[in-house]
C-alpha cells in the first residue's frame, strides 16, 4: 500500500524530534526529506544517516524534487511558513504548521482533528496549547466557560531561541486557541520559564470559571471531571502517553480575589518519549506528537486511498 | 556624582546621587492582594509627587497582565490606576511593571496611553534573553526602561552580570538586583551591584530592590549604594510581598544622615506614611514565620498570601507549603504549583 511522503522543513530540534516520531511510529507516512538553510547543521546530517534525503538549500531545492511530498511538516518560523505556505498550497501539498504563523486554523487533534481533516494548512498552536486547549474543551462541553487561563511552566533548557525571542506570541496564540479550540468565552496564557537543575518536568495548570451552581451540583461536578479523565485518556491513547493529571480536578467557590468566579483547577504533567529531546521537555514533545498525529491521520483517511485510487 | 549618558551622550536614568523609586502601589499590591482603590492611589501619588519622589510605580503586583486567577485579579483595572496616577502627578514620572509570559509589548502599549513613561521589565535572573523584544518595543514607545533580573540570589554575581548585560545590550538603562525572596545577606547584595556596576559601566545604570523578610532591606541598600547602585527601590511603610520592602519614609531618613542627595522631603514621606497610607494597610506587612522562611528558604516573597489561602483550603501549614516550593526552586509566577504541593501532602495523607 502506497504511503504518503512527508518532508520536514526545519532541521532544528523540533524538526528533528518529528523526524524519530515519523520513522518510529508513523503507519502512514514515510519520512522522506529533511530540509534546513545551514550545511553545517546537526539536524540535517542526523536525517542523513537515518536514510532521509537531506538539504541546506531550503524549500526551493524540495519544490524541484522528482517526487514532490504529500504533506510538509514546517518547523522554522512563522516569517518562513507565512513566505512558504502559498507555495504548499499551490503545489497541492498538505502544510502542517508548529510555527506561530497561524496561516490555517489551530488543530489540536484530541478536540478537533476530525472536523479538520479536509484542511490543506493546519496550525499546531504552541505547546502549552496542546496541553491545556483540551482541558478547556472537555469542560466547556459540559458547562459554560466564561473565562479560561492557563500556566504553563517549562524547563528553561527546553525553551530554544524561536521561543524565547518572542515570547509574545506564545501568550497570544495561546490566549486565543483557549477560546477558538477550547470553547472559552475569554482566555488569558501566562508562560513560565524555570532554570531549576535536574529540569523540571513541563507542568500545566488550567484554570476554567464555572457557573457558581455547580458547586451545589454533585452529580455536574462528577460530569466535569468524568468529562476531562475522558479527554486525557483520548490523548494519552493516541499521541502523547506522557499526558498525565497530576491530581483530581479541584471545585473551588469564588473569591473577591478571584473577581467572584467559581472555578475547576486542573494540575497536569507532560512527560515526552525522549524521542529526540529529553523527557523533560514535554511541552516540545507535544507539539511534535500531535503534529506526528494529524499527518498521519490525513494520510490515512485522505491521502493514501487517493493514491491508491 | 557623575551622569550616566548613552553613546550618543543623552542623559539616562536619574541625574540624582541617588533616585528612590516608590513601589507602593505596585510591591504593595500583593499585601493588599490587589484590592487599590483609586482613591488610595491618587492620595498616595499626590503625597509622593510633593515630596519629590522622582518615579511611583502603579501596576498589579505580578506587572501588567497580572490580574488572573492565579496572581489574584485587581479591583480596579491596571490601566485605569495607571492613568489616575498620571494625572495626579505633576513633576514624578509615573512605571509600570511587565513580566514577559504574563504581560506583552501590546500591554506596554495600552500603559503607555495611559500615562506610563518608565517601563521596569522583570525576568527570573537566569532568563534575561526573553526580555529583548519588550525592550526595544519600550525603547520604541518612548519610554525609559528598567530591568529587573529577579530572585537574584539564585546565581552568583558573575552569572548576574552576564544576563544584566543581555539587558543593557537590549535597550534596559538601568539594571536592578532584585532580591525577591529577601534573601541576600549584606555583602551578597554589593557584591552583585558592584559585579553589574563593573559588567555594564557607563552604559546603564544599576539598581537596587530589597525585600525585609530577613530584616536586611534597608542595610543592604545603603550597601548597594556604596556599591554604586543609583536607583533603589523603596515602599512606604514597607508595603510589599513578603515581609515587605525597604520602607520609604525610613531610607530617605538614613541616607539623608548619611549625606547621601536623594533630593525629596524625609518629614513629608514620614507624615505620608503614617497619615495616608498606615491607615489603609489592614494586613501590614511584617516578618512573621511565613515571610522569615522566604527569606531563608529563598522563596519568591509574593507566594506569602498564596500559600495562606492554599494552607486554609487544604490544611498544610503555610511554612511547610513554602519550604517545598524552596525546594522544589520555583520562581516568580509559579504561585499553582503551591496547590500541587498541598495536592501532593494531601495525597501523601501526611495531614489527612
Amino acid at each position: 500500500m502506497s504511503h504518503a511522503i512527508a518532508a520536514i522543513v526545519g532541521s532544528g530540534n523540533i524538526g528533528s524530534d518529528l523526524m524519530y516520531k515519523l520513522l518510529r511510529r508513523s503507519e502512514h507516512m514515510e519520512a522522506r526529506y529533511m530540509v534546513g538553510v545551514d550545511p553545517a547543521s546537526d539536524g540535517l546530517a542526523r536525517a542523513a544517516s537515518e536514510g532521509l534525503v537531506a538539504s541546506a538549500e531550503g524549500v526551493d531545492w524540495l519544490f524541484a524534487q522528482d517526487e514532490r511530498p504529500d504533506i510538509v511538516f514546517e518547523a522554522t518560523s512563522a516569517r518562513a511558513h507565512l513566505a512558504n505556505a502559498p507555495r504548499y498550497r499551490q503545489a497541492g501539498i498538505v502544510a502542517i504548521d508548529l510555527t506561530p504563523a497561524a496561516v490555517g486554523p489551530y488543530c489540536v487533534p484530541e478536540v478537533n482533528l476530525e472536523a479538520n481533516l479536509d484542511q490543506m494548512n493546519l496550525n499546531m498552536v504552541t505547546c502549552g496549547g496542546q496541553a491545556t486547549t483540551p482541558i478547556v474543551a472537555a469542560v466547556s462541553r459540559v458547562v459554560d466557560v466564561d473565562y479560561a487561563e492557563i500556566v504553563s511552566s517549562i524547563s528553561s533548557r527546553s525553551a530554544g531561541p524561536g521561543t524565547r525571542a518572542n515570547i509574545d506570541e506564545f501568550t497570544e496564540t495561546t490566549s486565543d486557541a483557549l477560546v477558538k479550540v477550547g470553547g472559552a468565552a475569554k482566555g488569558k496564557a501566562i508562560v513560565i520559564l524555570n532554570p531549576a537543575e535536574p529540569p523540571m518536568m513541563m507542568r500545566n495548570t488550567i484554570f476554567c470559571s464555572i457557573p457558581t451552581s455547580v458547586l451545589d451540583d454533585k452529580g455536574l461536578q462528577d460530569r466535569i471531571t468524568e468529562s476531562i479523565h475522558q479527554m486525557v485518556a483520548g490523548v494519552q491513547s493516541t499521541y502523547v502517553p506522557g499526558y498525565q493529571l497530576r491530581a483530581d480536578p479541584q471545585f473551588d467557590a469564588p473569591l473577591d480575589i478571584w473577581d467572584g468566579m467559581a472555578r475547576v483547577a486542573v494540575f497536569m504533567q507532560v512527560t515526552g518519549r525522549g524521542d529526540y529531546l529529553p523527557p523533560y521537555a514535554g511541552n516540545l514533545d507535544i507539539i511534535t506528537s500531535a503534529a506526528a498525529q494529524v499527518g498521519d491521520l490525513i494520510a490515512q483517511r485522505r491521502i493514501n486511498p487517493a493514491k491508491a485510487a | 556624582m557623575t551622569l550616566t549618558t548613552d553613546k550618543d551622550g543623552n542623559v539616562i536614568g536619574t541625574q540624582r546621587e541617588v533616585r528612590l523609586t516608590d513601589t507602593t502601589l505596585r510591591d504593595g499590591s500583593h499585601p493588599m492582594s490587589h484590592r487599590f482603590t483609586e482613591k488610595q492611589v491618587r492620595d498616595v501619588v499626590h503625597g509622593l509627587d510633593d515630596a519629590g519622589i522622582e518615579v511611583i510605580e502603579v501596576t498589579h503586583g505580578d506587572g501588567l497582565g497580572g490580574s488572573s486567577f492565579n496572581y489574584g485579579f485587581s479591583l480596579v483595572d491596571t490601566f485605569r490606576l495607571i492613568e489616575a496616577a498620571a494625572e495626579e502627578a505633576k513633576r514624578a514620572k509615573i512605571a509600570c511593571l511587565m513580566l514577559p509570559g504574563l504581560g506583552t509589548i501590546e500591554d506596554l502599549k495600552h500603559a503607555y496611553s495611559a500615562g506610563a513613561r518608565v517601563a521596569r521589565i522583570a525576568t527570573h535572573c537566569t532568563e534575561a534573553d526573553i526580555s529583548i523584544q519588550h525592550f526595544g518595543a519600550a525603547r520604541e514607545i518612548g519610554m525609559e526602561t528598567v530591568g529587573f533580573l529577579m530572585l537574584a540570589h539564585r546565581i552568583d554575581p558573575a552569572q548576574l552580570a552576564r544576563q544584566a548585560t543581555i539587558m543593557v545590550d537590549a535597550g534596559c538603562q538601568c539594571v536592578y538586583v532584585v532580591d525577591s525572596a529577601g534573601s541576600l545577606i549584606l555583602e551578597q547584595a554589593s557584591d552583585r551591584v558592584a559585579a553589574l556596576v563593573d559588567a555594564v559601566g557607563d552604559r546603564a545604570q544599576v539598581g537596587f530592590h530589597g525585600h525585609q523578610n530577613l530584616s536586611l532591606g534597608l542595610a543592604n541598600s545603603v550597601l548597594a549604594q556604596r556599591a554604586g547602585a543609583r536607583q533603589i527601590d523603596v515602599a512606604l511603610c514597607s508595603l510589599g510581598a513578603g515581609a515587605g520592602n525597604t520602607p520609604t519614609e525610613v531610607m530617605a531618613a538614613v541616607f539623608d544622615r548619611l549625606g547621601v542627595a536623594t533630593e525629596v522631603d524625609v518629614p513629608k514621606l514620614m507624615s505620608l506614611a503614617q497619615n495616608v497610607v498606615r491607615p489603609f494597610i489592614a494586613r501590614l506587612p511584617f516578618m512573621d514565620e511565613g515571610s522569615i522562611i522566604q527569606g531563608y528558604a529563598g522563596v519568591y516573597s509574593s507566594f506569602l498570601l498564596h500559600a495562606e489561602r492554599v494552607s486554609d483550603r487544604y490544611g498544610i501549614p503555610v511554612v511547610e507549603l513554602l519550604q517545598e516550593a524552596g525546594r522544589r526552586g520555583y520562581v516568580g509566577g509559579q504561585e499553582d504549583m503551591l496547590i500541587d504541593i498541598a495536592l501532593e501532602k494531601v495525597s501523601e495523607g501526611s495531614h489527612a
